[in-house]
């Protein structure tokens, strides 16, 4: 027995919302492979939880009219891995999802869920930071829609109001269209582990190939929630594809990035790996996107 | 204030129904409820596979799944695996063939992985077995022969090959 205090579930969003409106103390549960484990830990022992599972409407991937990939919240890692627009159009975050945990997590495990819990070590999330993907929450005024980069406050708190869930999360087309991307997740196990550093790399590349026309890098763990390094977009964007812009670009993370110490691993080592791992996934993005690094 | 709701699932194919504990876990329900003592309690925060069972066909970690999910679903655990006549399967057969199994406490979780690579009907690699198996953790038997036995399983399966291969490659 998991030590609840009360368990609603909702069918649908709306009847989410009104229980969530209804039970300002409730938390919401989406698969529960956080939420549960916390429970059993002691930390979130007692909650009063609003269970969102049941919501079918959640679940999925579909292309839109205007060419925005939607991901429902409650899709679970498995099935963005195996899901034929992600596949086709960001396989990058099939990869990144496919990281997560062990493979019984990644059958429970929504993307939402994983988006919500604010940690930094998500694998989604760096991912989803680096091809600019706006969070979709619903609640009691509607439905309103941010930048992820605006959804992360700090360390374990997303801008979810009283009331609201995330019900899903869009990748506009502008975003992904002609980009190539490639993830790389740095922990000491290939399965059931955290990520000591997460880094993903989008990039565009010109007509000819030989100019960077765009650049995006997340990371998760080089700071308290997943982050963008601006000026190691900055160093590469309009310069030609070559080694020297590699290493130039991954050099220029450490301005970006602020890391700590922990048991995991040193604030010294993690900028270390940093700046590697920058440059192998930019340098695999850019082969991807069909760029040759002489 | 204790809180109940009363599901109907079907479990190993026969339909069920129980008044459950919201605050139970599938763990709970299958043990406690069905009398399915092949599920293991091993860590109880999904880290360890031991309590994995198929639901609607995917492998899940009873003991992060709240019961009342269940309701609607269909459930299969290792004991839904036994021909009537209480005959074993051939993948848990390969498990004692191929000595995959010392004190049997992971068996049931990693077994039921098993019958989901086994229920695509395709070949994988050995590198993608290990990945679709490293949800669980053995303590005994160092993991080549359950690899070895879901291999030699998957093989036979597919009419490939009736022979365990002699090592894993790679
Ligand atoms: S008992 Fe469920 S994963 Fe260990
Ligand atoms: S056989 Fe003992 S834990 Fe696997």
């Amino acid at each position: 027995m998991y030590d609840i205090k009360a368990l609603y579930e909702a069918r649908s969003v709306e009847e989410a919302v009104s229980l969530l409106t209804e039970h300002p103390e409730a938390q919401i549960i989406a698969g529960g492979s956080d939420v549960l484990v916390q429970i059993r830990e002691g930390k979130r022992a007692g909650a009063e939880l609003v269970s969102i599972y049941g919501i079918d409407a959640l679940r999925g991937v579909r292309l839109e009219e205007d060419g925005t990939i939607r991901i429902g919240s409650l899709t679970s890692f498995s099935h963005i891995e195996a899901d034929t627009i992600i596949k086709e159009k960001i396989p990058v975050l099939g990869e990144a999802v496919g990281k997560v945990g062990g493979p019984q997590i990644r059958n429970i495990g929504t993307i939402g869920g994983n988006t919500c819990n604010g940690v930094t070590s998500a694998d989604s999330a760096s991912t989803l930071f680096a091809w600019d993907a706006i969070i979709e929450i619903t609640g009691p005024e509607g439905v309103r829609r941010i930048p992820i980069q605006d959804f992360y406050i700090k360390a374990g708190k997303v801008d979810l109001k009283p009331g609201e869930l995330q019900t899903g999360i869009l990748i506009p087309k502008k975003s992904w269209e002609g980009y190539t991307g490639h993830y790389i997740k740095y922990a000491m196990r290939e399965a059931m582990d955290i990520a000591n550093l997460g880094c993903s790399v989008n990039v565009k590349l010109s007509e000819d190939k030989r100019t960077i026309e765009d650049a995006r890098i997340a990371y998760g763990v080089a700071g308290p929630i997943p982050l963008r390094a601006v000026s190691a977009e900055e160093t590469a964007k309009g310069r030609p594809v070559d080694k020297k812009t590699v290493d130039e670009f991954a050099a220029a993370v450490l301005n970006d990035i602020h890391p700590r110490d922990s048991w995991r691993a040193a604030k010294a080592f993690r900028e270390h790996i940093a700046v590697v791992i920058a440059g192998r996934a930019f340098t695999q993005a850019v082969i991807l996107g069909g760029g040759v690094l002489s | 204030m204790k809180q109940y709701k009363l599901i109907h699932c079907t479990v190993n194919g026969k339909e069920r129904e129980a008044m459950i504990d919201v605050r139970a876990s599938l763990t709970d329900l299958l043990r406690n409820d069905f009398r399915l003592t092949s599920v293991k309690k091993g860590c109880e925060v999904g880290e360890c596979g031991a309590c994995n069972v198929l639901v609607n066909g995917e492998c899940f970690n009873s003991c992060i799944y709240l019961a009342v999910w269940a309701d609607g679903k269909e459930i299969l655990t290792l004991e839904g695996l036994a021909d009537p006549d209480g005959g074993i399967s051939d993948i848990q057969q390969a498990f004692i063939d191929e000595a995959a199994v010392q004190c049997g406490f992971c068996t049931p979780g990693a077994i039921m992985s098993a019958v989901e690579i086994l229920n695509e009907k395709r070949l994988l690699s050995d590198e993608e077995i290990r990945v679709r198996m490293s949800g669980h953790l053995c303590r005994c038997t160092g993991y080549e022969n359950i690899l070895r036995a879901v291999k030699k399983t998957m093989l036979k399966r597919l009419g490939l090959s009736s022979e365990a291969p002699e090592k894993q490659e790679g």
